[in-house]
């Protein structure tokens, strides 16, 4: 009797983490969770520059779409890869803003969001070991991900001086036989820094040469201050090797409902297509109809909203610059990224101390990967009075250092 | 009108008190020709004035505004344009608009109360001679002017940190 029960405490005391998958138990929480942990405790009245994701409501005419669609009791399941009318706008909307012409039919597949299109891409590609190329700082969910599929994660350090382009040389230093998938962003998430065609040639031609499939995550694409954007797989030769992820929740101010698209070869899609049909089916159709929307009569709206963050930009450069924050220019996106070395405290202990001394949330550079530390990613969708509120607390701040 | 002075405009619309530093910072533009091209629009008479818009039924001291169609007879000669001065020189006038449609001046009025108002239209406006006929309608409650939308706007309710 007693022997019984002894052994059914053990039972109880086995650890729960036990029953874990290795490579999630394993998997750090994201250093932007943490940051979130320490600002959602605080009480106090904090000025944030720490979100990615746009201050603009969808403009109304989506959201006008989706309920009336919604009362005419459009509520069902839509095909796998998408409402037809929602791939062909995509495909157009591609076509006329990058020049990269994709079929609707069979190259385009709708998405919850951008995260499951990177997800998607790399379940498919993904055989354990393969090594994933990353330049960073990056978007912070890519090495997590790529862990969970079994590949490993590779960072490839990209640097301010360079704008934090990827260069030829650093991808061709982190190849290895194994290299098979490298994973690109530009404009990045976080340092705004973008790709020009000229940039884009050398790296096409090692990824030839090195015969290596890439996932280009563009949501950032229409989030362009100088220069238009220039897709990956606008480049000679790369359409067939790339997997184009991109969606609607940055310049479209869509965030909330969960749409994106991935667009490639058709084989690689249809990869894609049968895990995104075997675990969420479809994307919610409330979202396709508003996304369809938003491509077909929203540029405009869209176009003013990049107005607006390209002049905030320009507020917030200047800001930290007069404040003697050196930033280089962000030319995509919507966040800046200077520097704090020349204050002598890590990114981390800038961030908090900003936080608890003077109200200002931002989030750490470190926690973006390689070549982070040092750096503070400060989100500009923010109103004007917000920007110069927290762009004085730095000030202040940094008079008190 | 060149794109400087309309952007300029838009984001004085926005908040009138934006320094020339300030937009200039947010154009990308210096700021010596920001100011320029404001004394020049004031100067023309583009930018008029400089006001607050006042949500009034937050303020004790509420006011009461009407909005009146006004039938007239044009005068031969200066057709609309005489009576129309008539009226919008009386102060309690805040705006004048010739209209097509059913009626052709549609005036705006404000005043302390609803006597007052009425008053104004049966003493002021009725009696001017060629005003034919007058129709006052009283404003209940503003939900956006000059389009600022007046309720409360939704909160920010994003996370302070996010991807
Ligand atoms: C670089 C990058 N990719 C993808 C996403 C995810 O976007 P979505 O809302 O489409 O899933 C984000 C969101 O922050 C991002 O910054």
């Amino acid at each position: 009797m007693i022997k019984d029960e002894i052994t059914i405490q053990q039972n109880k005391v086995k650890s729960m983490q036990d029953y874990l998958a290795p490579a999630v138990r394993e998997m750090k929480p994201s250093g932007i969770r943490k940051f979130f942990d320490l600002v959602s405790n605080s009480k106090e009245d904090i000025i944030s520059l720490g979100v990615g994701e746009p201050d603009f409501s969808t403009p109304w005419h989506v959201r006008e779409a989706a309920v009336h669609s919604l009362e005419r009791g459009r509520t069902k399941y839509t095909p796998n890869s998408g409402i037809p009318e929602l791939r062909e706008a995509i495909a157009d909307y591609l076509h006329t803003s990058f020049k990269v012409k994709y079929e609707p039919s069979n190259e385009v597949l709708v998405t919850v969001g951008g995260s499951e299109a990177i997800d998607l891409a790399l379940r498919a590609l993904i055989t354990p070991g393969d090594e994933i190329l990353i330049p960073e700082p990056c978007y912070i969910s890519y090495s997590p991900i790529t862990s969970i599929s079994g590949g490993v994660a590779v960072g490839i350090e990209t640097f301010a001086k360079d704008q934090f382009k990827l260069t030829e040389k650093a991808l061709r230093d982190a190849i290895t036989p194994r290299s098979k998938i490298l994973i690109l962003c530009y404009p990045s998430n976080p340092t705004g820094g973008i790709m020009t065609y000229e940039d884009w040639l050398p790296i096409a031609k090692v990824i030839e040469e090195n015969d290596l499939i890439v996932i280009s995550d563009e949501i950032y694409a229409e989030l362009t201050y100088g220069q238009k954007h220039v897709s990956f797989a606008a480049i000679p030769g790369m359409k067939d090797r790339t997997i184009l992820v991109s969606g609607f929740s940055k310049a479209f101010a869509m965030t909330g409902w969960r749409m994106g698209y991935a667009c490639g070869h058709q084989e690689l899609i249809s990869a894609m297509t049968k895990i995104h049909q075997y675990t969420v089916m479809c994307a919610p159709v409330m979202g396709q109809v508003a996304a369809h929307e938003a491509l077909t009569n929203g540029l405009e709206e869209k176009d003013r909203m990049i107005e607006s963050y390209n002049q905030r930009r320009r507020l917030i450069v200047k800001g930290f610059r007069d404040i003697g924050l050196e930033c280089h220019e962000p030319q995509g996106a919507f966040y800046a990224f200077p520097s704090i070395v020349a204050t002598g405290l890590t990114s981390e202990e800038f961030a908090q101390r900003l936080l608890f001394e003077s109200k200002v949330a931002a989030v750490p550079g470190d926690v973006f990967g390689l070549g982070g530390e040092g750096f503070l990613r400060c989100s500009y969708a923010y109103s004007v009075s917000q920007l110069n509120e927290a762009l004085e607390r730095i000030g202040n701040f940094m008079r008190k250092l | 009108m060149d794109a400087l002075k309309l952007n300029i405009l838009e984001l004085l619309k926005e908040d009138a008190r934006r320094s020339a530093d300030l937009i200039a910072t947010m154009l990308g533009t210096a700021e010596a020709e920001v100011a320029r091209a404001i004394s020049e629009m004031e100067a023309d008479k583009v930018i008029v004035k400089y006001a607050t818009v006042v949500n009034w039924s937050k303020v004790d001291d509420e006011k009461v505004t009407a909005l009146i169609e006004v039938q007239i007879t044009p005068e031969r000669g200066h057709g609309f344009d005489a009576i129309a001065e008539r009226i919008y020189l009386y102060p309690e006038v805040k705006s004048v608009y010739l209209m097509s449609g059913a009626y052709d001046l549609l005036v705006e009025i404000e005043g302390s109360s609803l006597k007052q108002v009425a008053s104004f239209v049966s003493n002021k406006l009725s009696p001017i001679d060629r005003v034919l006929s007058t129709k006052t309608n009283f404003i209940l409650k503003k939900y956006k002017q000059d389009g600022i939308i007046f309720e409360d706007q939704e909160d920010d309710h994003r996370m302070l940190v996010s991807p």
